[in-house]
């Protein structure tokens, strides 16, 4: 009698249990799908506008009925007035992004390698700098950086942008850097010290090589915020020629009926380099960002 | 038991004794200073000309006090003012603890919390531009996908959203809340798996569950990170231009402008640039104390970010 309770009692527990478990795991899953339609939703939006013919766009449908690429093909000949130099935008979007990518970097590493490898006595200076400039945001020194851009004869032109954007990116660069740089032991420098060789030296064989990962979360960084920024290309280039490919896919909304399967085909072709860029790297990136953030 | 001992360094650690350093530099002189300055010029450089010289340029153009004079009897700066405080206050603190909780979730192990972590992180790496402009379409009253699915759904005609201030406010800091939590999430994660594990068995051996264990371990662990999280945040949001520039555009009649936006209006579509600058500057009583709070913060944590 008391066995048989106990049993039960036992199976109760268990039992018990086991629908909680499967209560978690189903609203685990259902918060799972809420996620997933929350962060699909804007993109799988992106993507019907760009598969859909122009009338098709203004029927609210919620999938394409006739799908066509001929948005993606006016896209890619430049079949279009707001597009005539669509492939020269994109090139100005790579140059501009390989520049601050290689701006940033030069310049963050040289800054990272005084403070934190040779430690200049002044060097905390230049860390304040950076921290200023970073918690500044950058948007808010829009209007004088373009009075400023003239004033320095850079009006319209792709190196205006790059150097503003460097600006920017390069904060972030130096925390990283001197963040990583103390994982490397001193004692390597000064064997290379003892062996002669001059901070250059150092900085070129020593320092760099081994900054390596770092290196790679930073370009990527400063890629991407070169390739996706908007106002600063917006503000400091306006002729087709020089504008790059945000300014340009931006001004599809000066016009009142803009073709907006066109827009969205752009859009995408405009994503695509920083997804693949994003994912590839987001091992680096990943480890890029906890250096930087996760050091409370 | 402060966050700063559980860095997530990728490297091995080390320790650099400073003792070692002076021995090597005896405090930098002689061609090791010629070399350090050398090296910390392009940096010195850049700050001068494009950081501190627009800095002073901009008090120099916000410096007449006709300009805020002019800038308080704009009823649509009075507007933009109460805008940029909810998008700060609310758009951030929303989110972040959004992402505190979604960092809690995917730091199951299940495959497919793996695998929803990837889809996750799409809005964080799609560029601004494009998403807030989908959203924009989506949320047309007219043609927009949310007011199609509604009717087809539950026959339901949605609102015009962007033709509101409040709901166009909401969409604004809604696009803003969908393109960076996946950034936070991933920020907290990181966080929160570095906490020891160690602590965490210390607090099941003494009978802690569940609840408990969220409360005295992974809350006061990971208050301080939230904490700056929450700081770079609201300034990063102050100075978001994108989502209120591309989802609302601002409209109807400016009422969603925030200070980001209603500087740039000013000063290139009205054309009065130093009327911009002036409500851009208007941010400072807010910004300034964020941005001392911050450096001290960030500073405490040995000048790294």
């Amino acid at each position: 009698m008391s066995a048989t309770t106990v049993r039960s009692g036992r199976l109760h527990s268990k039992l018990h249990y086991r629908l909680q478990r499967y209560g978690v795991e189903a609203a685990c899953m259902l918060l799972g799908f809420a996620i997933f339609v929350w962060s699909l939703t804007p993109i799988y939006n992106m993507w019907l506008i760009a598969l859909s013919d122009h009338s098709a766009v203004f029927s609210g449908a919620l999938y394409p009925e006739t799908p066509t690429w001929e948005a993606f093909r006016v896209v890619v000949t430049q079949d279009f007035w707001y597009l005539q130099r669509f492939w020269h935008q994109f090139g100005n979007s790579f140059i501009v992004g390989l520049s601050v990518m290689f701006l940033t970097l030069s310049v963050g590493s040289l800054a990272s390698f005084t403070v934190g490898r040779m430690r200049l006595r002044q060097g905390w200076l230049l860390t304040n700098a950076a921290l200023m400039t970073y918690v500044i945001p950058a948007s808010f020194l829009a209007i004088p950086i373009y009075r400023i851009m003239n004033i320095y004869g850079l009006g319209n032109h792709l190196s205006s942008v790059i150097l503003a954007l460097t600006t920017f990116a390069t904060p972030y660069a130096i925390f990283i850097f001197s963040q990583y740089g103390k994982s490397i032991p001193m004692e390597l420098d000064e064997s290379a010290r003892i062996d002669g060789a001059n901070p250059l030296q150092i900085y070129f064989r020593i320092y760099l090589p081994l900054m390596a990962p770092a290196l790679v979360a930073v370009g990527t960084y400063a890629l991407l915020l070169a390739w996706n920024e908007y106002l600063y290309n917006f503000l400091l280039l306006s002729t087709p020629q020089s504008m790059t490919v945000a300014v340009a896919l931006a001004q599809f909304l000066n016009s009142d009926e803009s073709p907006w399967n066109f827009m969205m085909a752009t859009a995408i072709i405009y994503s695509i380099p920083p997804i693949v860029l994003y994912y590839g790297f987001r091992r680096y990136m990943a480890a890029g960002l906890t250096m930087g953030g996760v050091k409370g | 038991m402060s966050g700063t001992q559980q860095t997530v360094a990728i490297g091995r650690g080390y320790a650099a004794t400073r003792s070692v350093s002076r021995a090597w530099f005896g405090g930098v002189h002689g061609a090791d200073y010629v070399w350090a300055i050398a090296f910390a010029l392009p940096y010195a450089a850049i700050f001068l000309f494009f950081v501190i010289y627009p800095i002073c340029f901009g008090l120099w153009m916000g410096s007449s006090p006709a300009l805020y004079a002019e800038l308080f009897s704009d009823p649509r700066y009075l507007t933009t003012v109460v805008n940029t405080l909810l998008y700060v206050v609310i758009g951030v603190n929303l989110k972040m603890f959004l992402a505190f909780m979604l960092s809690g979730f995917f730091i199951r192990k299940r495959w497919w919390n793996k695998a929803l972590l990837v889809v996750f992180i799409l809005p964080w790496a799609t560029p601004a531009l494009p998403a807030y402009m989908s959203i924009h379409w989506f949320l047309n009253g007219q043609w927009g996908m949310l007011n199609s699915a509604l009717y087809e759904f539950f026959n339901f005609d949605g609102p015009v959203y962007l033709n509101e201030r409040w709901t166009g406010l909401g969409a604004n800091i809604g696009a803003y809340v969908w393109k960076t939590t996946p950034f936070w999430t991933v920020i907290l994660l990181a966080g929160r798996m570095s906490v020891p594990q160690e602590l965490y068995e210390a607090a099941s051996v003494d009978g802690a569950t569940g609840l408990h264990r969220f409360v005295h371990v992974t809350l006061p662990l990971m208050a301080n990170l939230y904490l700056v999280c929450t700081l770079l945040d609201m300034v990063f949001a102050l100075g978001d231009f994108n989502s209120t520039f591309f989802v609302s555009g601002g409209g109807p009649a400016m009422s969603t402008e925030v200070l980001a936006t209603l500087g740039i209006r000013y000063a290139f579509t009205l054309a009065v640039p130093n009327l911009g600058v002036a409500a851009v500057m208007s941010a400072l009583p807010l910004l300034i104390p964020l941005v001392i709070l911050l450096m001290r913060k960030l500073r405490m944590s040995e000048g790294q970010l």
